[in-house]
């Protein structure tokens, strides 16, 4: 069980890390890469915590959750790049 | 025993591969290299470390098959392949959307795709 924990509290250390790209970021594009990489984390310590917390359910939360990022990311893109 | 060490490697596995697409996008010097950094290295470690939780319902749906385990793991691989499709697609168009705000790569000396664009 300790190890989910600990793989689980890495992510989120990646999570803060990619944070500060997303806060710094010198152009929106790489917000916007920051934030696919922290929506990426997510999903993937979203499938973690379902095993720790026993909850199977957080797995279809998790597949909900990319679905959406992605349709957020796509509008995003097409605001970036104009077309919207 | 062999099954706990095989989650494990597929731990460590999948967090050193997120570990080392976060630090690309903190290292690397424009939006392009750093977009080629996560997506492929966060979309692999976060396979490995589904891989791992499919594993481990696996082994606990040997011990107790009336566990619900193997919805675990049905559902943990179609979030997987999931994920696997929106990132690749979201990071093409976050690529063309750059392109197409004017970014350009770091040292770049030529632009095909703007030469060739109408």
């Amino acid at each position: 069980m300790t190890r989910w924990i600990f793989t689980v509290l890495v992510m989120v250390a990646l999570m803060l890390l990619a944070m500060v790209r997303l806060l710094k970021g010198p152009t929106s594009a790489d917000r916007v890469v920051a934030l696919d990489a922290i929506n990426t984390l997510v999903v993937a310590a979203m499938i973690v915590l379902a095993v720790v917390f026993r909850q199977f359910i957080f797995v279809d939360v998790a597949i909900i959750y990319a679905l959406l990022a992605f349709v957020g990311t796509l509008y995003i893109a097409k605001y970036l790049g104009g077309e919207l | 025993m062999i099954l706990s060490t095989l989650i494990w490697i597929s731990l460590v596995v999948g967090m050193t591969f997120n570990a080392l697409g976060v630090i690309g996008i903190l290292r690397f010097p424009d939006v392009y290299t750093r977009l080629h950094a996560d997506t492929k290295a966060t979309t692999f470690g976060s396979i490995f470390t589904s891989l791992a939780v499919v594993l481990y319902a696996g082994g606990e749906f040997l011990k107790d098959p009336e566990g619900q385990y193997e919805t675990l793991a049905l559902h943990t691989i179609l979030a997987v392949v999931v994920l696997a499709f929106t990132n690749a697609t979201s990071a093409h168009a976050i690529a063309r959307a750059a392109h197409k705000r004017g970014h350009k790569p770091a040292r770049a000396v030529c632009d095909r795709l703007e030469e060739t664009a109408p």
